[in-house]
């Protein structure tokens, strides 16, 4: 996954908020595709979710459990991408 | 919005299990996986006290997870095996050499001893090698044949009775799907299988059959291991990749897709295997032969292995 974020593994991001909502997974997993990612966006997402087999962790625990793409993040959370897609 | 765990009701909810989709908080998750995993072992009759299992070991994160599990569960329940890791150096530059450094690290964390075997030892060649001789095509076919039999040869060569491997149950379930593609009737009939080679001096066993990859993933980053995840630089080439998106996306619409098509590849029965059929119907079928170069086994009678491809 670093691969495709110019090799590193935890960037600190300042998202900007629109329309003075709150601000979710989904959107910034886009902003993070759209100002973050360096290659080959296809193995990042697929659609307007991540690519199946990407695990999604907010502040450490399962997005399954938070909302997924409705999950809701704030200031100082962290979001986990972990691909699976690799061999063993 | 916090969830409590389903089990214990005191922690915080972690994940939420594919298979069965229970809220577990860590510690219930890790109790939960790893009783499921000896409940496999046990279930299935995996191993035999005293046995010297080879823990076919690349540093990704199922044969460290496995090393990992392992360890705890031959210790937990006295299951009085005698463990190592057994490790193939392919020659993949940027790739392999990194991993094995891993597999070194696993080696004092899991305190088993390691064993290397290089392609290069074994037979000459290094992958890099090799892709260099015949480009990029059909190199995950030629390096699967090779690194099984390396494995195979590295494991009578340290003395082991059993090989062990961290295929899950995703792995199994692509290969189900493939073996499906292909019309690759005798392999659909045994690819389900938890033990392979049972009758050869080295069957093959896989714990972790039933283990999402999920749940491996997970387990691996809550229990901090050290495990090496980058993909093989010659691995985009490979067919695998489309099945295993095609599991990906089952699993996203309904997560016990990937058991249940485990479950009913163990129902397959395949006419003049397993007993079930006539002579006609077993006669019909490819007979698993020695290659007529190297007298390594080879998937059909009287058919060559791989070396005849590679220019000598």
């Amino acid at each position: 996954m670093e691969l495709l974020f110019g090799n590193q593994k935890t960037v600190e991001a300042d998202i900007p908020v629109s329309n003075g909502g709150q601000l979710t997974v989904a959107e910034a997993m886009a902003w993070a595709r759209d100002n973050l990612l360096t290659e080959r966006p296809e193995l990042f997402m697929k659609g307007s979710s991540v690519r199946p087999g990407v695990l999604v962790l907010v502040n450490d625990t399962d997005w399954e459990l938070c909302g997924e793409l409705e999950a809701e993040v704030a200031e100082g959370d962290r979001v986990t991408f972990i691909s699976t897609l690799h061999g063993g | 919005m916090v969830r409590l765990c389903g089990h214990c009701c005191a922690q915080r909810a972690v994940l939420r299990r594919p298979k069965t989709a229970e809220q577990l908080c860590r510690e219930c998750f890790y109790a939960a996986l790893e009783e499921e995993v000896h409940q496999t072992i046990v279930g299935a009759r995996l191993f035999r006290p005293g046995e010297r299992v080879a823990v076919a070991a690349s540093g990704g994160k199922d044969s460290t997870v496995l090393a990992h599990m392992l360890t705890t569960l031959n210790a937990r329940y006295n299951y009085g095996l005698d463990l190592f890791l057994l490790s193939i150096d392919e020659g993949i530059s940027g790739y392999r050499d990194d991993s094995l450094e891993t597999v070194k690290r696993n080696e004092e964390t899991y305190k088993i001893p390691l064993h290397v075997f290089s392609y290069k030892d074994l037979y000459g060649w290094t992958m890099d090698e090799i892709v260099r001789e015949i480009g990029t095509r059909s190199n995950c076919t030629f390096c699967g044949v090779f690194r099984r039999q390396a494995l195979d040869r590295g494991a009578a060569l340290v003395k082991a009775d059993k090989i062990a491997t961290g295929h899950n149950a995703d792995d199994v379930a692509e290969t189900v799907l493939l073996n499906i593609i292909r019309g690759d009737v005798p392999r659909l009939g045994r690819c389900a299988n938890i033990v392979t080679g049972e009758d050869s001096p080295l069957p093959r066993v896989k714990p972790f059959k039933y283990t999402y990859e999920k749940e491996i993933v997970m387990y691996a980053y809550f229990k901090k291991l050290d495990y090496f995840s980058t993909e093989c630089i010659y691995a985009p080439y490979a067919a695998r990749g489309f099945a295993r998106e095609f599991v990906k996306d089952l699993e996203a619409a309904r997560p016990r897709a990937i058991v249940d098509l485990i479950r009913s590849a163990e129902q397959f029965r395949v006419p003049g295997l397993d007993g079930v059929g006539n002579a006609a119907a077993a006669a019909a079928l490819p007979q698993p032969g020695n290659c007529e170069r190297c007298g390594y086994i080879s998937s059909q009678a009287g058919s060559a292995c791989l070396w005849e491809i590679i220019p000598s």
